[in-house]
């Protein structure tokens, strides 16, 4: 039996005659990690902070955890952690006191040093704020939202600025989280990430959603034609014809319903020709091919 | 917990940060102490007239220089302490937390009312060694303490008022400054306004509440020194106005329905 958590109906929020938010439809089941994908200024934020409740929206319903943010109730708040795109904390706190400190705002607190080892700070415990890495202060945002034991986590971008390695470790920490229970809105503007971490991905561009649904299969993803593109030697006599196209990198791309025979025919015509290719690829088009068909336009005005 | 458990559970993490930047809370200490030191001897060794008596200049910057301290506590620096909370984010952060604003203001107050208490302590001490200044007891200490208090709650109300005009962080030190320093000067905090001061300028410090409670902390700082009276019962010489307490409780009013209303909890863009 699924819960939902997050309800959003027809979502709207303007900023003067700026639409941001041009009615929206979102659920996020318990238990689910759910990204939201696009381009800066595209309506994340503000959609995210909607439901924290920072703002107030235009139009629209918004139920999170069955209650209104809009309201803004102590009873709400003790329920969700949220990780904003930068916060501070007191510099001269230690990462344990900073846990604590937070911890101590909610009814039933996680247990500290659990959080810490949660994040991946435990040999920083002692360590002052002022003393962490950049990535580590971020970690330690991800640990003070995860101090009250909250049910749903909102994380803004969490991995923004990060190196190939912290993002990682991130991810990590992510899926530490649902292994726990828990259930995480995700904002960001990372292919692989929503792709690695999320159940579910909503593709957001100019405040309207323009496709929703499970990375691997995310506005008829798996049902695209599978791509395979090779490149025959110097040597190899002139091709028939598979309805091929030359690629951006000079290789041949056959886009197929049936990747495995037309593969076959392809290699096949090689070897009995007596040569290899020298590079072969098959592939279904990747999320971000997806997301750049979606969101060519915004990226191009950016 | 209570509203008043959390405030003083903040007060100790707020304390425990403040002692560990030791460069910031020794100068938050030193300041005042300097400040009496030198303007002791550049203007000291005579006597400065205060409601038509004269009085050793000493005893006026002793006086004069606990309230600068807790002006300083209180408003000076809980008014850029909290901009850069909230340029940093983290009175956002602490927004989307259940802990309610009141705990967390109430500790920033109280804090800065510590301070304020343990500086005053500090000059008290430090001009009775050094000066032989008075200590205030009795009746005087009890209007010493109340001015002190609500001079406490009134700047630092009116410290998270102007921080709404305080576009960043950067910008806070000079706007802070800007709006106490003259007022500082302007009401005989650092310099004695003898009765040559342009009337126009003891007319407008009188419509602020920097003049009010300078003169309450003097005026009762120095209740016990007397004079002898006609039937040799002793009077008192400098007399505290209580409509000073009032006067700088308005402008604390004032401040808390300014920042009830203008007070930003996020990062100004």
């Amino acid at each position: 039996m699924t819960e939902r958590v997050i309800d959003v109906q027809g979502l709207r929020k303007s900023y003067g005659d700026v639409e941001a938010v041009k009615g929206i439809d979102l659920q996020v089941d318990r238990g689910e990690v759910f990204a939201m994908l696009g381009p800066n200024g595209a309506g994340k934020t503000t959609t995210t902070e909607i439901l924290e409740g920072y703002r107030t929206r235009s139009g629209g319903e918004a139920l999170v955890l069955g209650q209104d943010p809009a309201k803004g109730g102590t009873e709400l708040k003790r329920r969700i952690g949220i990780v904003l795109q930068s916060t501070g904390v007191d510099p001269f706190l230690t990462v344990r006191e900073t846990v604590e400190l937070y911890a101590g705002y909610y009814p039933a607190p996680r247990d500290i040093d659990e959080v810490i080892d949660l994040v991946g700070l435990a040999e920083k415990r002692t360590t002052r704020v002022n003393k962490l890495s950049g990535g580590q202060q971020r970690r330690l945002d991800v640990a003070v939202a995860l101090a009250g034991d909250p049910e749903l986590l909102f994380l803004d971008e969490p991995t923004t600025g990060f190196d190939p390695n912290a993002r990682r470790n991130a991810w990590e920490i992510v899926r530490n989280l649902t292994a726990i229970g828990k259930t995480v809105f995700l904002t960001t503007h990372f292919m692989d990430e929503a792709q690695y971490l999320a159940n579910r991905v909503a593709v957001i561009a100019k405040g309207e959603i323009v496709a929703e649904g499970p990375p691997a299969t995310i506005a008829g993803r798996d049902r695209m034609k599978a791509r395979i593109s090779f490149r025959p030697p110097q040597a190899a006599p002139a091709l028939p014809d598979w309805g091929q196209s030359v690629g951006a990198d000079g290789a041949f791309e056959v886009r197929s319903d049936d990747p495995t025979r037309t593969a076959h025919e392809i290699t096949g015509w090689a070897l009995d020709h007596g040569f290899s290719f020298e590079s072969l690829e098959i592939g279904v088009p990747s999320l971000e091919d997806v997301y750049l068909d979606l969101t060519g336009d915004e990226e191009e005005q950016e | 917990m209570s509203l008043l458990g959390q405030v003083v559970r903040q007060f100790a993490f707020t304390n425990k940060a403040f002692w560990r930047n030791p460069a910031s809370a020794f100068f938050t200490f030193a300041f005042p102490l300097m400040f009496l030191v030198i303007f002791t001897s550049l203007l000291g060794g005579g006597e400065t007239p205060i409601q038509g008596t004269d009085l050793a200049t000493s005893s006026y910057f002793v006086g004069v220089m606990a309230a600068f301290g807790v002006i300083s506590a209180c408003f000076t620096n809980i008014a850029i302490q909290t901009t850069f909370s909230r340029d940093e984010g983290l009175l956002k952060r602490l927004r989307g937390t259940p802990l309610p604003a009141g705990a967390y203001l109430g500790a920033r107050i109280l804090h800065a009312t510590a301070v304020g208490a343990l500086l005053i302590v500090i000059t008290l001490v430090f001009g009775k060694l050094v000066y032989d200044s008075p200590i205030p007891t009795g009746g005087p200490l009890v209007e010493f303490v109340v001015m002190f208090l609500v001079g406490s709650l009134t700047f630092a109300a009116l410290a998270f008022a102007i921080t709404a005009i305080i576009p960043n962080a950067d910008a806070s030190p000079p706007i802070v400054n800007a709006a106490i320093l003259p007022l500082l000067f302007i009401s005989g905090v650092f310099i004695p306004l003898g009765d040559e001061a342009p009337a126009w300028m003891t007319t407008l410090a009188d419509i602020f509440p920097v003049k009010h409670f300078a003169d309450g902390m003097l005026t009762s700082f120095l209740g016990n020194v007397t004079a002898p009276g006609p039937v040799d019962l002793p009077i008192r010489i400098f007399v505290f106005e209580w409509v000073d307490v009032l006067i700088v409780a308005a402008w604390g009013v004032a401040g808390m329905l300014l920042a009830t209303r203008f007070f930003s909890w996020e990062p100004r863009k």
